[in-house]
């Protein structure tokens, strides 16, 4: 355990090393929210609600969905592919640690870190210009920070299984742009799944995307009751679990085929 | 000459090693569709809960977004220039470029160009197509001329700024995440500047100026005659900026002094 706690250190203090780029970053991340903003308060024209979210939830939401994504976004998948494609995942394998899980660790680090330089300052000069309402209860923000982890996980265990399509690939860069753009759109991140004509939405609930971004999002805004947001966040859950799955089998599967094309 | 001659190699060339990975260059296609898709899909289904946006009806908003499609690939394709500062200050490659016969951003774009782009505008004229018969548009002769030359100024609004953001690495050490973001500042070109406030609208108008690649010249086939103006500036913009991002360019070539060995 000790080995994978000193990876997410590792690369939490990589990250901090370049930490200067992330300034720049919360002033793009702002001008996005804020032209989403715009878009979003025309789209609403005069309504007051629109699938049970006011303008401001609306706004928050885009908001908290952004910075969210600084947290469970990672690009392992784009690493494992370089390292696969290199070679060097014979060296990897041969290290004294699960490489799926010490990757996984890597992006916890990475994670971390944007949680703290990211999120966190630029939620705060988000919340300066555009009016976002934060929840003052307690007990939101502890269900909150549950599901972003549970987000995390999901996340970075669709981008494990993308990254090991690189074993049976060789060159998955088109798989892994399609990978992102759809958990773009299917996970909340452009807008509630709620909005979304009814037969979709059912297609949707049995899919583990809206886990990633849908679910956090709508407990921040206080979009979900009670109920809901203990039930979306045990779907997550189970999602976790059931990813595990796939996961394992492909990798014993990787192990087999895998062909070192250099390194 | 040469340089014509050259680009027709280099396509070649591209053509040889994107065939060599067929399954994937297939897949990359079929994302590329996918992105363009989901921007579709999100105009759809907010359409679906209102009528109009600040007096623009949904399929006006399709028309400017299949407009948008057609200069962002002509520029996708030729312009692959976002990981400039990794790619070749950081790791030395642009030495090797400035032994090159040509011209040192021309060989940039030889090297890093992306055809299977130039599928998007596909994408575009249907999309155009789509929203333009329902809107019931009609087609001047002098408008093939008009959108080719608006074409053409958006994608160099689009070279230009990227360029010049390039650039900023031949001054700066810094890594910098501006690239990736700019991108997404650039969508917001798609959308009819008038819902922004007046602030974003100077910004996205002569600073950033993409509104110049989506919503201005699209307006002009829309028949928007309060945009007119606007429409027609978008080649004078086009050719202003890529002409800066050129001197730009040319000035920071001067002052680079190699990283690699």
């Amino acid at each position: 355990m000790d080995k994978y706690i000193e990876m997410i250190r590792i690369r939490f203090l990589m990250m901090l090393a370049y930490r200067t780029n992330y300034y720049t970053g919360i002033l793009i991340y702002s001008i996005n929210i804020g032209a989403y903003y715009f878009l979003w308060k025309a789209i609403y024209g005069g309504k007051e609600t629109i699938e049970g979210l006011s303008v401001l939830q609306m706004t928050t939401y885009v908001a908290v969905a952004w910075m969210a994504r600084a947290f469970y976004f990672n690009n392992i998948d784009r690493e494992m592919a370089m390292e696969i494609k290199e070679g060097k995942v014979a060296v990897e394998l041969i290290r004294p640690y699960n490489y799926l899980t010490m990757k996984t660790m890597q992006g916890l680090g990475e994670g971390i870190f944007r949680l703290l330089f990211f999120s966190v300052p630029g939620m705060l000069i988000v919340s300066l210009i555009f009016p976002i309402r934060f929840s003052a209860d307690i007990y939101t923000w502890a269900l909150f920070f549950v599901s972003i982890i549970l987000s995390f996980f999901i996340n970075t265990q669709i981008n494990l299984l993308t990254g090991m399509t690189t074993f049976f690939l060789f060159n998955n860069t088109g798989l892994i742009r399609a990978k992102r753009v759809i958990i773009d759109l299917f996970s909340g991140l452009l807008l509630p799944l709620s909005f979304f004509p009814e037969g979709i939405q059912e297609v949707l609930k049995f899919l583990p995307f809206q886990g990633i971004s849908y679910v956090p999002s709508m407990i921040f805004t206080s979009g979900f009751s009670s109920s809901e947001t203990v039930q979306a966040i045990f779907l997550q859950g189970i999602w976790v679990l059931i990813l595990i799955v796939p996961i394992q089998a492909l990798w014993i599967l990787a192990k087999k085929m895998l062909v070192i094309q250099g390194g | 000459m040469f340089y014509i001659r050259m680009l027709g190699q280099y396509m070649g060339q591209y053509l040889k090693t994107r065939l060599q990975y067929r399954s994937d260059l297939v897949v990359e296609l079929v994302s590329d569709l996918l992105f363009q898709a989901v921007n579709l899909i999100f105009i759809i289904v907010v359409f679906g809960h209102t009528d109009f946006l600040n007096g623009w009806s949904r399929d006006e908003i399709i028309f400017i977004y299949g407009f948008f499609l057609v200069p962002f690939a002509l520029f996708s394709s030729f312009f692959n220039i976002w990981d400039f500062n990794e790619r070749y200050i950081v790791k030395g490659e642009l030495d090797r470029i400035l032994t090159r016969p040509i011209h040192s951003l021309f060989q940039i774009v030889l090297e890093r160009m992306e055809l299977e782009s130039l599928f998007g505008a596909i994408t575009g004229f249907v999309v155009m197509g789509y929203a333009g018969a329902r809107l019931g548009l009609t087609i001047n002769w002098y408008d093939p001329i008009l959108f080719c030359v608006f074409v053409i100024g958006g994608a160099l609004v689009y070279a230009g700024v990227f360029i010049l953001i390039a650039c900023i690495s031949f001054w700066a050490d810094a890594r910098t995440s501006i690239m990736p973001m700019m991108y997404n500042i650039g969508n917001y070109g798609r959308y009819p500047v008038d819902i922004y406030n007046t602030v974003i609208r100077f910004v996205l108008t002569w600073i950033l100026p993409f509104a110049f690649v989506g919503v201005y010249p699209a307006a002009f086939f829309l028949r928007r005659e309060e945009w007119y103006i606007y429409s027609f500036l978008t080649p004078v913009i086009g050719v202003v900026f890529f002409t800066i991002s050129v001197f730009v360019w040319n000035e920071g070539v001067k002052r680079y002094r190699g990283a690699g060995n």
